[in-house]
């Protein structure tokens, strides 16, 4: 397994808008994806993750930068030469063709022997499920159906690297889980190098082996799913990846005052975050890492809101300048009414610093 | 509370805001109008009298008339052969033109444009003579092959309005989708772009063939002698004594639009 | 690797295109053709249209004249003076008022059709709309010639009006036919795009404007009539267009030779044999069209709708 399998070198890409300004859909980026591996670009609508999807595919051709496959420049190929192979959004089936042609399309287009394309048509609609619907138009399936003849079709080609450009966002919830588990099944059984872009971190979390944040045309963090959810790098990612509470403060020796009352003392702050001895300075606290103090916290308010929410309790709290969200479980403990005052604890080391 | 007084809700008419008075009228009588002299025509074809205006008895003479006149068989052939010719050039000029017009820029897209638009935008008269004061100084001789060019010319923007509308409404998607499966520009244009707009290609071209074969004033100034075609005829048959073959040859006519254009529409249908 | 390479595949795309997109030359055959045969005409009429008339037979001498033009305006009497020529400027004037009397007409008469046909239900609106659709694929010589026969003295119409003791009914060969054929045979042209803009609309406006207070007509005035102003702009423009440059209503229906510009066009290439005036005319036809044009996009504009001819 080579270590750079996908390699991507300080690519740069502007679009020009038709007001005359000027958007970095990418800038700079530079990315290492592994072979055999389930890699996710995550990252507002916006960010440069599809723009970055779509160089690769060959649709989109950078400003400059280069991209390489298993040691082969790709950039400057036609995207008909390039050995990736896409799962639009839109699935972008062919209207005019059945099932059966369109995913033998990209199979003609190799120039492979009839009986050969017969039996990849049959084996790539086997491996989606599809069995039995050759001769069906697109029009005629359901939006999960559409959206297995377009992996179908794609994985037919045996790609080097699948790029899936948020396939699943058309889908309702539940078929969306469904796929989610199928497509990572997929990716570990063929053993394809998977790049799917998305903008919701959920899925991210649940489907990727590294995710890649985002933002402004750059790469923020890359890292496992637990390293940013728990290691978040700034602000952004801490807000972006889950939910969490940011408070502002006056760091000193003991720990961090923060803004409008309260007080983190330094053993709630994880160690790996370095605290100035002075200045001003952010905290991240998961919703989860809360927990209801019976005497004086690190913080206190009155409660506004309690949301139940089947296995939890999510309960707002008014500090004065601001407001906090905490997790509760919905059983055993006492859960606080609307209007009482109390007090709330971070677990130890679960606070976190955070750039702004 | 005992007693409970019913107030009868005083009765208001609910108003429908979809309909307006006399709207209903008027769109019949519009109709009426669009529709009665044709029908007119219709009947007065099976008139048995000599004078088109003047209803005698019913009678199928002027049909056999009208389809023994070796005249009309000419002017019919002519016209079909022009009809025939414009059609397919004309269809083949607006797909290659809806195609390039896509990725052309500025000038070249606003003079091409000018171009393909001017016979819909001046007087077929002014175009008509001109064509004709270029074909003579030009040596081109009047008749059938100089007919088959101007006719081209003038079907080119029909042809190309389906066509152009089509385009305009297919998504990027399937097209990246076939760059991404392997296939080059031309197996594109193959595969996937004329497939899709088939449809539209089609009905380009039965508009193409509707607008020439019913064209009169280019087809009277460039037709010459010996290649008059049908419109050119029945237009010399009216102003000369109308007898009610005008109406049976008429009648054919609409016969023959109905029969296009249902069977165009049968097509469509099943395509779908 | 070299930078080259990179260069190379950025241009790519301005070059190829997107996918499925094919070069602009493709339309270089459609265009090389229309320019032959729809530019050279057209420059041919201007030119013709500045040289003398042929002193046998058709056609032009190759000697700079702008006669043409002062003939429009100008006549020259027996005995060597000149005078205002009123003759053409009448038929301009005609022109434009039996092409403005159709364009209003049709309006008037389409907005309620195109109304009451967008606020039908599905199945009858495609069959309605089909009967207003119709009429484009029937032969315009033969739609006129029907209409001769029904206002024609001894038709029907005519028949009526000797029933009801009108026993002077005669239009046949009057402007007012000229007027009636170009109405008729326009119409369609004015209900479709009128009908499109008011199958877009949507009612529940006039709902509101209902509940805000306004009267049924004060709704039609101030609601509905701005929404389908976009395609009442078009409808003008497909309408006054054409018929401006309109030729066989004035022929068979107006009785006289020389009714509206088309026809003395068509005259002067026929019997008259004078190409540069022929021509002069047609320069002034043209002027006159994209003068128009512009007007109608330059309202279309001012009031937010793009104004599309084709």
């Amino acid at each position: 397994m080579s270590s750079s399998f996908l390699q991507i070198s300080n690519v740069k890409k502007t679009f020009t808008t038709p007001e005359g300004g000027e958007v970095h859909a990418l800038d700079d980026v530079s990315l290492d994806i592994n072979s055999g591996e389930f890699f996710v670009m995550l990252g507002p609508s916006g960010c440069g993750k599809t723009t970055l999807l779509r160089s690769i595919a060959g649709l989109e051709y950078p400003d400059s930068g280069t991209i390489t496959l298993d040691g082969q420049r790709i950039d400057d190929l036609p995207a008909y030469d390039r050995p990736v192979n896409t799962v639009f959004q839109s699935y972008a089936l062919f209207p005019h063709m059945t099932v059966g042609e369109n995913i033998a399309f990209g199979l003609e287009m190799e120039k492979i022997e009839k009986s050969e394309i017969t039996r990849r048509v049959s084996d790539a609609l086997d491996q989606v499920k599809l069995s039995g619907l050759e001769n069906r138009k697109p029009t005629q399936l359901s939006g999960g159906q559409q959206q297995r003849v377009a992996l179908a079709r794609a994985l037919a080609k045996k790609p080097k690297v699948l790029l899936l450009d948020e396939p699943l966002s058309a889908l309702d919830l539940k078929l969306r889980r469904g796929m989610q588990i199928e497509l990572k099944r997929l990716q570990q059984d063929t053993g394809i190098t998977f790049v799917f872009v998305t903008h919701d971190q959920e899925e991210a979390m649940s489907m990727g082996d590294r995710i890649a944040v985002f933002k402004d045309g750059k790469i923020i963090q890359l890292d496992t799913p637990r390293e940013i959810y728990r290691r978040p790098v700034n602000s952004f990612v801490a807000d972006f990846i889950g939910e969490t509470n940011l408070l502002d403060g006056t760091a000193d020796n003991l720990g961090v005052k923060v803004a409008g009352g309260g007080f983190i003392a330094r053993e709630l702050i994880a160690p790996d975050c370095q605290v100035p001895a002075a200045g001003q300075v952010t905290i991240a606290i998961r919703p989860e890492d809360f927990e209801i103090s019976t005497t004086t916290g690190a913080i206190s308010g009155i409660v506004r809101d309690v949301i139940f929410t089947g296995d939890s309790v999510r309960v707002h709290v008014d500090l004065g300048a601001t407001e906090v969200v905490a997790t509760l479980p919905s059983y055993g403990e006492r859960v606080p009414d609307r209007g009482a005052t109390i007090s709330l604890n971070p677990l130890p080391q679960s606070a976190r610093t955070v750039a702004s | 509370m005992s007693s409970t007084i019913a107030i009868a809700p005083k009765r208001r008419r609910l108003v429908n805001l979809r309909n307006f008075r006399g709207f209903r009228f008027i769109s019949w009588s519009v109709l009426a109008f669009l529709y009665l002299p044709l029908l007119h025509v219709v009947i007065y074809s099976f008139n048995s009298s000599r004078i088109a205006t003047i209803w005698e008895s019913f009678s199928t003479r002027w049909y056999v008339k009208t389809l023994h006149n070796t005249d009309i068989q000419r002017a019919l052939k002519n016209s079909l052969q022009v009809a025939f010719v414009a059609t397919i050039f004309s269809t083949l000029f607006a797909v290659l033109a809806a195609l390039g017009l896509v990725r052309m820029k500025r000038a070249g897209k606003t003079i091409s444009w000018a171009l393909i638009g001017a016979p819909l935008i001046i007087a077929e008269i002014v175009l008509a003579v001109g064509t004709l004061a270029f074909f003579i100084a030009a040596g081109i001789p009047l008749g059938k092959p100089g007919m088959m060019i101007a006719h081209t010319a003038f079907c080119i923007p029909f042809a190309l309005l389906p066509i152009n509308a089509r385009l305009s409404q297919l998504e990027a998607a399937p097209f990246e989708a076939a760059a991404d499966l392997g296939a080059n520009e031309a197996q594109i244009l193959r595969r996937i772009t004329i497939p899709l707009l088939a449809p539209a290609i089609v009905a380009g071209a039965l508009l193409a063939f509707a607008i020439s074969i019913d064209d009169f004033i280019t087809s009277f100034f460039i037709a010459g002698p010996g290649s008059t075609t049908l419109p050119v005829y029945i237009f010399g048959m009216i102003r000369s004594t109308v007898t009610p073959e005008v109406d049976a040859i008429s009648t054919l006519l609409l016969l023959f639009s109905g029969i296009v254009l249902i069977s165009s529409y049968v097509l469509n249908r099943r395509r779908r | 690797m070299t930078v080259a390479q990179t260069e190379k595949a950025k241009t790519k795309l301005k070059i190829e295109g997107r996918p499925g997109q094919t070069s602009p030359w493709l339309a270089s055959p459609t265009v090389i053709f229309l320019f032959a045969v729809i530019g050279i005409p057209l420059a041919i009429t201007v030119i013709y249209s500045l040289l003398d008339r042929a002193k046998i037979g058709m056609g032009v001498v190759w000697t700079f004249n702008p006669k043409a033009y002062k003939d429009l305006f100008v006549i020259e009497n027996l005995d060597g003076t000149t005078g205002l020529d009123t003759r053409y400027l009448k038929v301009m004037w005609n022109s434009f008022k039996y092409s403005g009397i159709t364009t209003i007409v049709t309006i008037v008469l389409s907005i309620p059709i195109a109304m009451w046909i967008a606020t039908r239900a599905e199945s009858k609106r495609n069959i309605l709309v089909a009967a207003v659709t119709l009429p484009f694929w029937i032969s315009i010589l033969i739609r006129t010639y029907g209409l001769r026969q029904i206002i024609d003295d001894n038709g029907p119409i005519g028949w009526i009006m000797h029933k009801v003791g009108d026993a002077n009914y005669h239009i046949i060969y009057t402007p007012i036919a000229t007027v009636i054929g170009l109405i008729y045979v326009f119409l369609p042209f004015m209900i479709l795009p009128i009908y499109a803009s008011a199958e877009r609309f949507d009612f529940r406006y006039a709902e509101a404007a209902y509940d805000l207070g306004a009267k049924r007509w004060t709704v039609f005035r101030r609601i509905v009539i701005p929404a389908i102003r976009p395609g009442i702009y078009a409808g003008i423009a497909l309408v006054f267009i054409p018929a401006l440059g309109s030729f066989l209503q004035s022929d068979m229906l107006g009785g006289g030779k020389t009714n509206m510009i088309a026809n003395v066009i068509a005259l002067n290439f026929g019997q008259a044999r004078n190409w540069p005036f022929g021509c002069a005319l047609s320069v002034f036809l043209i002027l006159i069209t994209l003068l128009f044009v512009w007007i109608i996009r330059k309202l279309g504009a001012r009031t937010g709708t793009e104004v599309k001819l084709i």
